[in-house]
């Protein structure tokens, strides 16, 4: 109840302007409420609607939130008609260069990085299951090190991303926390080819699943069975135990917990906060110019969401490390993930949002609702114990 | 390809958009972008969910109210040009229509209509009155659990008190734009476009 409270009356970019306006509104009234017959019983005027009409019609023309599980609208063409939804037949010349495009794409580089793409996860695959079967010590853990690295760099070069790594003074250290905002599941492999973590995540079936459970003999990552997901204080325990061992790697995680298009930060979810260990935040941006890397997982199945990367003309992106932080005095776990948040959204020049990205797929909380009509109410009838009083 | 071919506007269609509401090409077709991206089923309509989707407008005290608006009597479907009708009742009046020729049919998003407009989101159940009944579970809506029934039938009964002039209790479309008189229609009921 305590959270909801504080998600309540945190402050942020829509619901913030909201209020003001409706406060803005509020004192016109009361204004002119003043001048009104002691005698009216309260405030309300059929053109109050006019306020709740005009902000609904707003919301319905263009909103905050809708937009951000969708891919972002380019305003320059990249000659790749998925990122451009006006794509009509415009001229010969411009149609004659994106066949052009087309072949290169879809005949060179993509057959060249699907095979690049099989040999790094094949690679990964073998090796870390030859690694397992060393004893533990210094020998598996450098040799682990070493064959996820090269791996992820293969993977790297089979979807041509070009990274660009800012203040790498700041990376992640041992018995800490990463989290990053989540644009796509290439975020993974982008992080992974710079540094070494555990991932955590739940154990797939298939040849995700393979890998999970092939890496896990290398080097220890947190994998949870489906039926341990839904148990926060099991979660919270294995996390918790994995960063106070000094000598596992630090953990991966994208607290957002579903893909954003890359245009703002949304909600993080409290539960990595809470663990007490030094968070390290990883702010990654996309440049759309060169292919979007949004994974709208309601539109493309994974596959075939790999195989659009792997014909874009490449990933361009850029990936800073920010300063570590820790939770601070009086500091709980909310507002410590929204100065998280903060900084991220910052650094990257994304949008920070405080609404959940899980409105992508459920319905939003009606407490927001109750919310506004206890501010309106408050109106009408507030301005009634302030005529008693006097 | 990437486009979706099969419900592209025509431009045809967008002059007859344009000349019903009074849209400009650009704002057109920007909201068809909108209306494209809210249809979830891709089949060229919304329905009431696709409405509900948008979180600021789920959490809207008047929210249902405001959706029912778009669909017409009966109806679970809303195809682009519905909705741009009733969004046209939002768009600000220009100067420049308010000398038009006085023959030509009613512009959308006259004072008149805007009224209209507000008026139906109070009349439930369409029958070009408000009751206190209806106005009591719009009230309802808005202020939630935190106002007792007794204050809020005293609310609705000196508004309607205030409105009615014939006396038969309920206000008409008539009563509630001589209410509505002194106030400010056409900046509390238009959106201005960035374009």
């Amino acid at each position: 109840l305590l959270d909801l409270d504080t998600q309540a009356l945190s402050l942020h970019t829509t619901w913030n302007s909201f209020l003001l306006s409706l406060t803005d509104w509020a004192t016109l009234r009361i204004e002119r409420g003043v001048n009104k017959d002691l005698d009216s019983a309260s405030e309300f005027e059929m053109s109050d609607i006019f306020y709740f009409a005009r902000r609904g019609v707003e919301s319905i023309m263009d909103d905050e939130v809708t937009k951000r599980f969708s891919a972002e609208e380019l305003e320059s063409w990249n000659l790749l008609t998925r990122s451009n939804n006006n794509f009509t037949y415009i001229s010969l010349r411009l149609t004659v260069l994106w066949g052009l495009g087309l072949l290169i794409r879809y005949g060179f580089l993509l057959p060249l990085r699907v095979t690049l793409a099989f040999t790094g996860v094949g690679l990964l695959v073998f090796l870390t299951s030859v690694i397992g079967l060393l004893p533990n010590g210094r020998m598996k853990n450098f040799l682990s090190e070493k064959v996820h690295l090269m791996c992820y760099r293969i993977c790297v070069r089979a979807l041509t991303a070009i990274i660009t790594y800012h203040d790498s003074e700041n990376k992640p250290k041992n018995g800490g926390i990463c989290v990053a905002n989540h644009t796509s599941p290439i975020d993974v492999i982008i992080l992974a080819s710079d540094g070494c973590y555990a991932m955590v995540g739940q154990i797939h079936g298939g040849l995700m699943g393979v890998i999970q459970r092939s890496m896990v003999k290398a080097c220890p990552h947190v994998w949870f069975e489906r039926s341990e997901v839904k148990d926060r204080h099991l979660v919270a325990k294995r996390l918790s135990d994995h960063v106070q061992d000094k000598s596992k790697l630090p953990i991966l995680i994208f607290p957002e917990g579903t893909c954003i298009n890359n245009t703002s930060v949304m909600m993080f979810k409290k539960g990595s906060f809470e663990i007490g260990a030094t968070v390290y935040p990883v702010a990654i941006k996309y440049d759309p110019r060169f292919g979007d890397a949004f994974w709208n997982s309601s539109k493309f199945g994974m596959v075939s969401y790999l195989l659009r990367m792997m014909s874009s003309w490449a990933i361009v992106c850029s990936v800073w490390y920010l300063p570590p932080m820790s939770r601070e005095e009086g500091e709980d776990a909310v507002q410590f993930a929204n100065r998280v948040k903060a900084a991220i959204a910052r650094q990257g020049g994304l949008v920070d949002l405080l609404w959940d990205g899980g409105l992508k797929r459920e319905k939003v909380k009606d407490t927001f609702k109750e919310e506004q009509q206890k501010l309106y109410s408050k109106m009408l009838v507030g301005t009634q114990e302030d005529r008693s009083r006097s | 390809m990437g486009s979706r071919a099969s419900t592209l506007l025509r431009e045809e269609e967008i002059e007859e958009i344009k000349k019903e509401t009074g849209f400009s090409h650009s704002q057109i077709t920007r909201l068809y972008s909108r209306f494209t991206s809210l249809d979830k089923g891709e089949n060229g309509t919304l329905s009431r969910e696709d409405f509900q989707r948008i979180p600021e407008l789920a959490i809207n005290p008047l929210g249902d109210r405001i959706i029912n608006a778009f669909f017409p009597e009966g109806e679970d479907q809303v195809n682009f040009r519905g909705f741009m009708r009733t969004l046209a009742h939002f768009r600000p009046i220009e100067d420049n229509e308010k000398n038009k020729n006085p023959t030509a049919s009613e512009p959308l998003n006259s004072r008149s209509n805007k009224l209209l407009f507000a008026f139906r989101l109070y009349d439930l159940d369409r029958d070009d009155k408000i009751s206190r009944d209806e106005l009591l579970q719009v009230l309802r809506m808005m202020v939630g659990v935190n106002i007792s029934d007794e204050q809020l039938g005293s609310i609705a009964d000196r508004t309607i008190q205030e409105a009615d002039t014939n006396g038969d209790s309920c206000i008409s479309f008539q009563e509630f734009i001589k209410v509505l008189e002194k106030v400010d229609v056409e900046q509390k009921m238009s959106i201005r476009f960035l374009h």
